[in-house]
């Protein structure tokens, strides 16, 4: 094979027929989205109604905040299982911090701050002792919550101030939520910083060899550790909203959430073994399962039978193109 | 060979688990007597059994999050068989959780095999098809104990020499474990693929099958434990064992069972399972309130890990990519 052949089946490059299987993955989400879409409004009346769409938006708002630092995460060949955790944690932090009368602004900095510290943890027993992280977050999963559940017990924490309620449950305007329009910037952010700056093409480079990134000159220990912060921050934010929406914080909540996180990622493109995966293949595959929950929801199908759907999902759309090279290559063969 | 054993990470953490059991004791005599320990055993013997499962996915470089979904599903059908025809025989109920097992191990197995996908991709997906697959046979309804035969209920909890039966299936399948993988073709040929999947190759393992073997085993032990779990707690409904799949891969790493793949010894796996069984029985004896539980395994797993990878012989200054 050709250097030049070679090269061009790289992963992630921009160029050659590796953009094509990217640009036809994104293009293949974009179809489901659409037929998801076409499927709900002939599936039921309501579903049009501009503020049942916006209600929509609440299911996958959260998690797909999440989703981005995830998605830089997997693509540099590390994951963080214990994203949920932190949301209990953080949440947990805030209610304990009500008594204090410290204000929505203040209770926005202790969650954050919490998610923060706990990324840190994480990315300091991952760099700095070189402890996989797969063992490690399953590991700090059941530290965070565990403490959650050491200092609520079966209690919950109530009462939030309804400048905090705000931000789950605030208007911008119109339909328009608080939490759409937080999704959409950070959307927009992350896909600038990962796909139009250098940090993203370090991240890249790492995922796909970590050995060949650190000789080219990549701090691979420091990038990995501002991916778990910032991982652990989005945790953060997204406990913020969450917490805010439900009025309530119990050592349960966001529980199975990470498993739904990475779900989503993967079912963006974001390939599992690091090195390739794309921000706007993520937006779709969170819009995807948030609209395909919802109208699951307004037919009435219990939740538990809709998380058949996500996991057929997850399955069948990694599973059918290679399902489909494998018959080729067997027919050419 | 017994100095080997005295520096070895099961030696260690052998005695960690005696530690803990003796401290228990000085303060709450009678946690030690045999028949209290037995006890324990016979509470851990299905995180026993199923850690030993996933033991060899982990060997061959996989893991397999489906297991207690798996073991769930296989519960629930039982039941309702049960509830359904009473007078079926154990045995043919046995299998069929058994049969059922290795079907949904095969399944993951053979995505995992054929396909080439990730199987912490295959399995996240199983995990949630499966559990979901309990709602729809269900239709959400709970098998509460007086649906179920006294036959059904009684077979875990029938005592031979002082152990329920649960704890001697637990022990028979540490034994077999103990033979298998050790003394068998197949057993080594986990290792090897793990170890090496380029060097298995070459020596004609073919590494995609027996990662499928290694998923259809597992599978099977789910099964199995599927049936003693619904029979022994006497209730089976949707959320059975949930979140458990992570308990029994925290049960494996706490052996020191390589995420990595490759390495990992049976009895690394059983001390494992049996100290957070441990760990589990001792809470309420010492008067600690259960909800500490999470927190205290989430810390065996991080001390755990961290301790094994500081004694992993010959470490690369470049740390290898972690498989998954």
């Amino acid at each position: 094979m050709s250097p030049t052949a070679e090269a061009r089946r790289l992963p992630d490059r921009g160029t050659g027929c590796g953009a094509r299987i990217l640009r036809s993955w994104e293009l293949l989400l974009a179809v489901i989205a659409i037929l998801i879409f076409i499927a709900n409004t002939q599936a039921s009346p309501y579903f049009l109604d501009p503020w049942n769409l916006s209600d929509a938006t609440f299911n996958f708002t959260e998690k797909a905040m999440i989703a981005f630092a995830m998605a830089f995460l997997i693509i540099a060949g590390e994951i963080d299982l214990s994203v949920a955790g932190i949301i209990a944690l953080a949440s947990t932090a805030m209610g304990w911090a009500l008594q204090f009368d410290v204000g929505a602004a203040g209770l926005a900095v202790i969650g954050l701050g919490v998610g923060v510290v706990c990324g840190l943890f994480n990315g300091v027993l991952v760099t700095r002792l070189g402890l996989p992280s797969i063992v490690v977050t399953i590991g700090t999963m059941s530290l965070f919550r565990g403490i959650s559940y050491i200092v609520l017990g079966d209690q919950a924490f109530n009462g939030y101030p309804e400048s905090f309620v705000w931000l789950g449950r605030g208007y911008v305007f119109w339909v328009v939520s608080f939490e759409l329009v937080l999704f959409a910037l950070l959307a927009g952010l992350y896909a600038v910083v990962l796909h139009a700056t250098n940090f993203g093409r370090q991240v890249y480079a790492i995922g796909n060899n970590p050995t060949a990134a650190t000789f080219s000159g990549i701090r691979v220990a420091r990038v990995k550790m501002i991916l778990f912060v910032l991982t652990g921050a989005m945790s953060g934010i997204a406990a913020i909203c969450l917490t805010a929406r439900l009025g309530s914080t119990r050592p349960s909540i966001a529980f199975a959430w990470e498993l739904e996180v990475v779900t989503m990622v993967v079912l963006g493109g974001v390939s599992i073994l690091g090195g390739a995966g794309s921000i706007p293949g993520v937006v779709l595959a969170a819009l995807i399962i948030g609209m395909a929950t919802f109208g699951l929801g307004l037919l009435n199908v219990p939740g538990i039978v809709m998380s058949i759907f996500t996991g057929a999902l997850l399955i069948a759309v990694i599973a059918l193109p290679r399902l489909y090279r494998l018959i080729r290559t067997g027919r050419a063969a | 060979m017994i100095r080997s054993f005295l520096r070895s990470r099961e030696a260690i953490l052998l005695a960690a688990l005696i530690a803990l059991v003796l401290l228990v004791e000085t303060r709450f005599a009678g946690f030690a007597a045999p028949s209290n320990l037995a006890a324990i055993f016979n509470d851990t013997s299905i995180l026993v059994i199923l850690a030993l499962g996933q033991m060899l996915v982990i060997l061959t470089r996989c893991i397999d999050l489906s297991l207690a979904s798996n073991l769930a599903l296989t519960g629930m059908v039982t039941a309702m068989l049960n509830a359904a025809m009473p007078d079926l025989p154990m045995g043919v109920l046995i299998a069929a959780a058994i049969g059922l097992g290795l079907l949904m191990g095969a399944f993951n197995g053979l995505l995992v095999w054929k396909l080439e996908i990730p199987s912490i991709v295959v399995t996240l997906g199983t995990l949630t098809i499966y559990r979901g697959l309990i709602f729809l046979v269900s239709g959400g309804e709970w098998v509460n104990s007086h649906e179920m035969s006294a036959a059904y209920k009684a077979l875990p909890r029938t005592e031979i020499l002082g152990l329920p039966l649960l704890g001697w299936t637990g022990a028979a399948v540490v034994a077999a474990f103990a033979v298998g993988v050790n003394r068998t073709a197949l057993g080594r040929a986990f290792y090897a693929v793990g170890g090496n999947p380029g060097a298995a190759i070459y020596t004609g393992i073919e590494v995609g099958r027996t990662r499928f073997q290694a998923f259809v085993i597992a599978g099977g032990l789910a099964g199995l434990c599927g049936y003693l779990w619904v029979s022994r707690y006497a209730v089976a409904y949707t959320d059975v064992a949930g979140g458990f799949e992570l308990d029994i891969v925290a049960a494996c790493v706490i052996g020191g069972i390589s995420i990595a793949g490759g390495l990992g010894t049976v009895t690394g796996a059983v001390l494992g399972a049996l100290f957070l069984g441990t760990i589990k029985n001792a809470l309420p004896v010492a008067g600690i309130s259960p909800f500490w539980q999470m927190a205290i395994s989430g810390a065996a797993i991080i001390v755990a890990v961290a301790f094994h990878a500081r004694r992993q012989p010959g470490r690369v200054i470049l740390k290898p990519e972690a498989a998954r």
